[in-house]
């Protein structure tokens, strides 16, 4: 009775293309909306914050961003990680004071930016990764498949090179590190070391809830429909009037947007200090790429399910086998390696399409529920 | 010549080592590419697990002692012997009923230095035998007709799967591989060099580890190419290679083709983690050594074996020169970590199937 599109009756276009079209999907949506806005911020505490919920969305992002390039667009990309540290240096670099030098006379001047407000700062994070993605997509034009794969990851290492050589970038500080300032919004602290549980939290929350409302609309809409025809035979979707220049680059630049945001966040709000090699370095990449796997290529609410898995997966190991069980840590470690490894392997064989799948053949059954078919 | 561009030609020398280096972790990946159209994350792991594997029965360590201890609070880690000397003595014991004394003398001498490296690596390609069934069994046979890039995926998934699992076997630590070649420069090679250069020149100094690497991918290369043309197995490597049906159609079992190339290629994995192993110890890092093969197969083409050797010199030969005449003294060193990608980056626009790549048909 209750997973039905009967007596739903649409009367306009409007209500008709809307994304959740059926009644008790869309009130679910609200529900979680009121419990993740309203309710969740006065129940996290300090461990709950920095263990699950920032980690959670900060990834969920990042695992969009990732989504669109290969579920949407099927440009494979393992340049992920460099990326985010485009996204989290040129943050560090507005939210300190965009400098440049300029040879006048004698000697160099410093002209530069006044700090920035943390939000425009995230945001000019992105727009600038967006700007290094496009570059780093030219090559998706004359490559494919697993040769642009092996090229991103070109850009990959190229750029955790630049951000530890190029001392510009994390304005000479003697460690190398880059270090987020306390910076506040509507008086209070989002980055340094004073920062409330549920403002961190909620900051992130605006950012995943418009971005994914954002990755949502443009999958249903033209551009998605023409990553799409992309990614199931680009030389077809050319002849039918695709442009795939502008096809792949706008992926490779929103996806970009969206994986700098992840990096930004992922560096002021949740790390606070950030090497970029440790950091940001090629397990990164995968380790978004094994989200955007096993939540399900192609899909926003897989996203979602996949940062969740393999946010929870380690957590629970952890508190499994060294809290309860009292193993060492690195046996944990290899243990989760293990877990992980046959994990995806098993997914694979069972439901390539993910966890999206499962929940949307759940979500098939209800529709006929009582009836098998 | 002045010294500087004798140093430049050692540094060459050294690139085409490296590159050789290179092109033994490189051939794992094209023959299985070749063989199934699988492009194979795991080989890098595949090697470190083999000498992980080498090192391990090399020295008698317990599988898993790690964990059994962790388990049942116990606390073993070796097998009384470190390795198996009765079967050394009985074999000598034997050949000097055959043979002379003296010559019966100098095989016992060889196998007491190196029986037990023999042994073990031939019990370590039994293991690398077993890994290609039990993965042919367990994974491979799911993922017939799945898209290349779901396979690629899953051996990405066995990566993670091996490192742990490696880890697990025989421990974490960094362990040093001793396959009886020398550590250190080449003192013959150095000697009977010096002579090219003035006063202030010493001679090329060239790893004797990098010298024996060169001859065995050589031969490795050879044996390979042999076995392809003129075998009946090699052949029907290269017809499931051309064709996954046509293959099967004229009778050729494309299961046991995937177990017989996943070994071929756990072998070259051996050799490679064997080289690499000696060279900087069996450790984590020697998994990474996998994605510094990416840019050499794809310079030189997933489908060519030739490439891959050719493409590994050139990645060798390339990243050296480059840190030497321009990232050292202009960029601050370190190059070496993405020179070869962005090489390849480069190549690819001109070229997209790489070197020797089979030309990319595309039909809608």
């Amino acid at each position: 009775m209750l997973y039905r599109e009967v007596g739903d009756f649409k009367t306009t276009y409007q209500a008709d293309g809307q994304t959740f079209p059926i009644a008790f999907d869309r009130y679910r949506y609200y529900a979680v909306m009121l419990f993740a806005f309203a309710i969740v911020p006065f129940l996290l505490n300090d461990y709950w914050v920095k263990a699950i919920a920032l980690p959670f969305l900060i990834y969920s992002i990042a695992a969009i961003g990732l989504n669109i390039l290969i579920g949407y667009c099927g440009q494979v990309s393992l340049g992920t990680g460099g990326f985010m540290a485009v996204g989290a240096y040129s943050c560090y670099k507005f939210m300190t004071g965009f400098d440049i030098y300029i040879p006048g006379g004698e000697e160099w001047v410093r002209y530069a930016l006044p700090p920035l407000n943390i939000f425009f700062s995230v945001i000019l994070g992105g727009v600038m990764t967006a700007l290094v993605g496009i570059l780093f997509g030219l090559p998706s034009l004359r490559i494919k498949g697993f040769y642009l794969a092996v090229a991103t990851l070109a850009a990959q290492f190229f750029l955790v090179w630049v951000f530890n050589k190029w001392e510009w970038s994390f304005n000479y500080s003697a460690s190398g590190q880059i270090t987020a300032p306390e910076r506040f919004l509507f008086g209070h602290a989002i980055t340094g070391p004073n920062t409330e549980p549920w403002a961190t939290y909620l900051f992130c929350l605006v950012f995943v809830t418009i971005l994914a409302i954002v990755a949502r609309n443009l999958t249903r809409g033209h551009l998605g429909r023409s990553w799409m025809s992309i990614r199931d035979m680009d030389i077809a979707a050319e002849i039918i009037g695709v442009n795939p220049l502008k096809a792949k680059l706008t992926a490779f630049g929103i996806s970009s947007f969206y994986i700098g945001i992840a990096g930004a966040l992922l560096f002021s709000v949740y790390l606070g200090a950030v090497e970029v090699g440790e950091v940001f370095g090629i397990q990164k990449s995968f380790l978004v790429l094994f989200m955007v796997i096993i939540g399900g290529l192609g899909s926003i609410f897989g996203s979602f399910a996949g940062a969740a898995f393999m946010v929870l997966l380690p957590v629970l190991l952890k508190n499994v086998l060294v809290g309860q069980l009292g193993w060492a840590t690195d046996i944990a470690a290899h243990l989760e390696f293990v877990i992980v490894g046959a994990l995806i392997v098993i997914f694979l064989i069972l439901e390539p399409h993910g966890l999206a799948q499962l929940w949307r053949i759940i979500k098939e059954k209800l529709r006929l529920w009582p009836f098998p078919h | 010549m002045s010294a500087d561009f004798w140093f430049g030609v050692e540094v060459f020398l050294n690139g085409l080592m490296a590159g050789v280096m290179y092109s033994l972790v490189a051939l794992g990946f094209v023959l299985i590419f070749k063989a199934s159209g699988i492009f194979n994350y795991a080989q890098g792991v595949m090697a470190l697990f083999a000498a992980q594997t080498l090192v391990g029965l090399q020295t008698g360590l317990i599988p898993f002692s790690h964990l059994i201890n962790a388990i049942f609070g116990t606390e073993f880690h070796h097998f009384g012997q470190a390795a198996p000397d009765w079967w050394i003595e009985t074999y000598s014991r034997g050949l000097s009923l055959l043979l002379p004394e003296s010559l019966s003398l100098s095989i016992a001498g060889f196998l007491g230095v190196y029986g037990p490296t023999i042994l073990a690596i031939v019990f370590a390609a039994l293991v690398m035998l077993f890994f290609a069934i039990l993965v042919e069994k367990l994974v491979l046979k799911h993922l017939v007709n799945q898209e290349p890039i779901i396979l690629f995926m899953a051996t990405i998934g066995l990566a993670f799967f091996m490192e742990g699992f490696g880890e697990l076997m025989w421990g974490s630590d960094v362990k040093t591989l001793n396959i009886g070649i020398e550590q250190g420069g080449n003192a013959w090679f150095e000697e009977n060099t010096a002579f090219l250069g003035g006063e202030d020149f010493y001679g090329f100094y060239l790893d004797t580890l990098d010298i024996y690497a060169t001859f065995i991918a050589v031969a490795l290369v050879l044996a390979l190419v042999l076995f392809s043309q003129y075998t009946k197995t090699g052949r029907a490597l290269r017809a499931v290679a051309d064709d996954h049906q046509a293959a099967l159609s004229v009778g050729i079992s494309l299961r046991t083709i995937w177990v017989i190339v996943w070994t071929i290629a756990g072998f070259v994995a051996l050799v490679a983690g064997m080289m690499w192993g000696a060279k900087s110890g069996v450790q984590f890092s020697l998994s990474l050594i996998a994605l510094k093969a990416l840019p050499v197969l794809m310079l030189g083409g997933f489908t060519s074996i030739p490439g891959a050797i050719i493409g590994g010199l050139i990645i060798g030969v390339g990243e050296k020169m480059f840190e030497f005449l321009i990232g050292a003294p202009y960029l601050g060193g370190a190059t070496e970590n993405w020179f070869a990608y962005m090489l390849a980056l480069l190549f690819l626009v001109f070229r997209p199937q790489g070197l020797f790549g089979e030309k990319i048909i595309e039909r809608v």
